[in-house]
């Protein structure tokens, strides 16, 4: 039974974590049409400047923590905005030449942190209470997963509040809906572009100091290998829905869980027979528009 | 505000219309026509490549230096080395543009086929015990059902959920070979070439040349078979369900089956080119069998122009060789003096590689194809009109999904 609830807990812990890669990811796919590949490393960059802000302040005070979470969620804005603005915009409506650019951002600014920190994972530090564990129903659980918890669900309340409660938030609402309408209507959807790339960014950045404590270290390839199931993700949950998002990642992450120590290590196997059977049985995902 | 959406709205509009006139123009276009670059015109065109494979089929017995683009002299084992990698990965790359350039299906997982050639020849002839030959049927066998398989699967979707779901299987495969099954794939470390099984003039590094000649050979089947292909009829429909799906349809053809024979021949064709890789760097490593490598291949395809087959060869080529002088040279001392600024940069070839990538899809969407187009226009009329009527980029070959009305 501790067994269970421990695989439950860190499997929704994990999960946490995939939601703030995949939920930015799902909200690009879902107004501009566009896949992210670099969405990995708005969250590299993100962990890795947590990592340095945190070291010069001291990583073991919560202050410390504290401002590395908001300057990872900084750097990822920074760079999604920037990316949007310099490379994707340009390409207009080009949906695959934008996924291509992203594409090429991803190689170079995955080389280009190997050249600045190295291709050796480093570890992070933080306060002594991320690394011990708290008991429930007899379970062990590292408490950094209640941290990515309660990231996740933060994050997921407050993008869901402002799409529904603000006139930006109602006009990316209306533009996965119908893009075209809301361009006819007159309404400069650009604005709403980088809009979503600045949050799923932040998303990003908060997931990558989250993600640094979680998986124990930070490495140039941390954000790529992650979107990979981000992107999993968010065809399971449905392109371009939140919610569908939020309950894949929660999903795959304790399939993974469960079958990584129930089935001989297979997690990643079974996430991708996930996969084939949903797209087989419902391929426009969970929650995703049935056109 | 206003007038910038009304602007926009407008160059929406003319983009639409545009795009309706260059499909009725490519409809409208003679059925010999759609090869639409190369050098072609009648005797020309069987001379140019063949002189080319005469060329570098004698390359190992003559004493040519490229200083700046080869390591070295045309006979030693390091330049073959590397002209064998760059011809095993034109012949990949052919296979992708099959896959990309013809039938417009954007794949993030063709590393599976090549990875699943390089590991599965390795492990079949060291488990089943079997030589050379018939372990490369066994595999090629393998190589069909597996893409018939994978490739029903994942074409029940278009577009960029397709590639989602071939980056899905293809991580699947690239984490199994570093699980190191059963001690099969070595792992992390990966898999040495079980060279009891393969015939002694391929092992050694002073029989580099005789390597060099399989991979030139495969790379002129790859070539031929890919040729072929495109011009069959299940070439043409394809190209047809890119352009307009419902239309072939309506036509009374199946996109599917088509796209899916496509798909396997794409495979197959990569997993072919696994095999002589796996000759050639005497192993295999999980590279193959990652993103990062169908990336490349993403790489090489649009950096030598979409849709042509030789851009794709050229493509590999400069990819291959570019990237190997880019790592010689950022070891070298010119680099080392610069400031950390220009230092950091200048040194990750693959940082460079990505950068020149960005450029060309946004400034040059033709690729080199496209420039070479440009160049031949200054000589010949016919080229001159192929450039008026347009060069393909990578976005006007893959089928929008029908996410937005």
């Amino acid at each position: 039974m501790n067994t269970v609830i421990l695989l439950a807990v860190t499997g929704v812990g994990l999960g946490a974590i995939y939601f703030l890669v995949a939920c930015g990811l799902s909200l690009i796919y879902g107004l501009m049409g566009v896949l992210n590949f670099a969405h990995g490393v708005f969250l590299t960059l993100g962990a890795f400047l947590g990592l340095e802000v945190a070291q010069r302040l001291g990583a073991t005070t919560w202050a410390g923590f504290a401002v590395s979470l908001l300057v990872g969620a900084l750097a990822g804005a920074v760079f999604a905005a920037l990316t949007e603005r310099i490379l994707v915009q340009r390409l207009y409506n080009r949906h695959i030449e934008q996924v291509l650019v992203t594409v090429g951002l991803g190689l170079a600014a995955v080389a280009l942190f190997d050249g600045i920190w190295g291709t050796d994972p480093r570890f992070p530090r933080g306060p002594s209470w991320l690394g011990q564990t708290s008991q429930i129903g007899g379970a062990n659980i590292p408490n950094i997963v209640f941290l990515a918890i309660l990231a996740a669900v933060a994050v997921l309340a407050g993008i869901v509040l402002f799409l529904k409660h603000t006139r930006y938030g109602m006009i990316i609402r209306a533009g996965v809906e119908n893009r075209s309408m809301v361009q006819a209507l007159g309404i400069d959807v650009r604005t709403a572009f980088t809009l979503v790339f600045t949050i799923g960014g932040a998303a990003a950045g908060v997931g990558g100091v989250l993600a640094s404590h979680h998986f124990g270290y930070v490495s140039p390839m941390l954000g790529q290998t992650l979107l990979i199931f981000a992107f999993i993700v968010t065809v399971i949950g449905g392109l371009g829905s939140l919610i569908g998002a939020a309950v894949a990642s929660v999903l795959v992450a304790l399939l993974q869980q469960f079958a990584n120590f129930y089935l001989w290590g297979t997690g990643d196997f079974a996430v991708v027979i996930l996969l084939a059977l949903v797209l087989l049985t419902r391929p426009s995902g969970l929650m995703g528009r049935t056109t | 505000m206003t007038a910038r959406n009304t602007a926009n709205a407008e160059s929406k509009v003319t983009e639409k219309v545009t795009d309706k006139v260059t499909e009725m123009r490519r409809a409208s276009r003679p059925p010999e026509e759609p090869e639409a670059s190369g050098p072609r015109s009648g005797l020309l065109g069987l001379i140019v490549p063949l002189g080319l494979v005469v060329l570098l089929a004698c390359l190992p017995l003559l004493n040519l230096s490229l200083p700046g683009v080869l390591p070295g002299a045309t006979y030693t084992p390091g330049t073959l080395h590397l002209l064998a990698l760059a011809m095993v990965m034109a012949g990949v790359a052919l296979s992708y543009h099959l896959l990309f350039g013809v039938a417009g299906l954007l794949s993030f997982g063709h590393a599976l086929y090549f990875g699943m050639g390089a590991y599965g020849l390795g492990v079949v002839m060291d488990r089943l015990e079997l030589a050379l030959l018939p372990a490369a049927l066994v595999i090629i066998l393998a190589g069909v059902v597996m893409s018939l398989i994978l490739g029903a699967v994942s074409l029940q979707v278009t577009g960029i959920p397709f590639a989602m779901v071939t980056l899905a299987f293809a991580q699947a495969g690239y984490v199994l070979v570093r699980k190191n099954p059963g001690g099969a794939t070595g792992g992390e470390e990966g898999m040495r070439l079980p060279t009891d099984y393969v015939p002694d003039w391929l092992v050694g590094v002073a029989d580099t040349r005789n390597v060099y000649w399989v991979a030139l050979a495969a790379l002129v089947a790859a070539f031929v078979i890919v040729t072929w292909v495109q011009r069959s009829r299940a070439g043409h429909v394809a190209e047809a369900v890119r352009e307009n799906e419902l239309r072939v349809r309506v036509l009374g053809m199946r996109p599917f089956a088509v796209k899916l024979a496509i798909f396997v021949a794409a495979s197959v064709i990569a997993s072919g080119m696994g095999m002589v890789h796996l000759l050639l760097n005497s192993g295999a490593v999980p590279h193959v069998m990652s993103a990062e490598f169908t990336i490349s291949l993403l790489l090489m395809v649009v950096l030598g122009g979409v849709g042509s087959r030789w851009g794709a060869v050229a493509g590999a080529f400069v990819y291959v060789i570019l990237s190997q002088r880019l790592a010689v040279f950022a070891q070298s001392s010119t680099i080392d003096d610069l400031p950390a600024v220009l230092r950091i940069p200048l040194s990750e070839p693959m940082f460079i590689l990505g950068a020149v990538f960005i450029l060309v899809v946004m400034f040059l969407p033709g690729g080199l194809a496209a420039l070479g187009l440009r160049v031949r226009a200054l000589f010949s009329r016919r080229a001159k009109a192929e450039l008026a009527e347009g060069t393909p980029t990578p976005g006007e070959l893959v089928q929008e999904d029908d996410q937005q009305p």
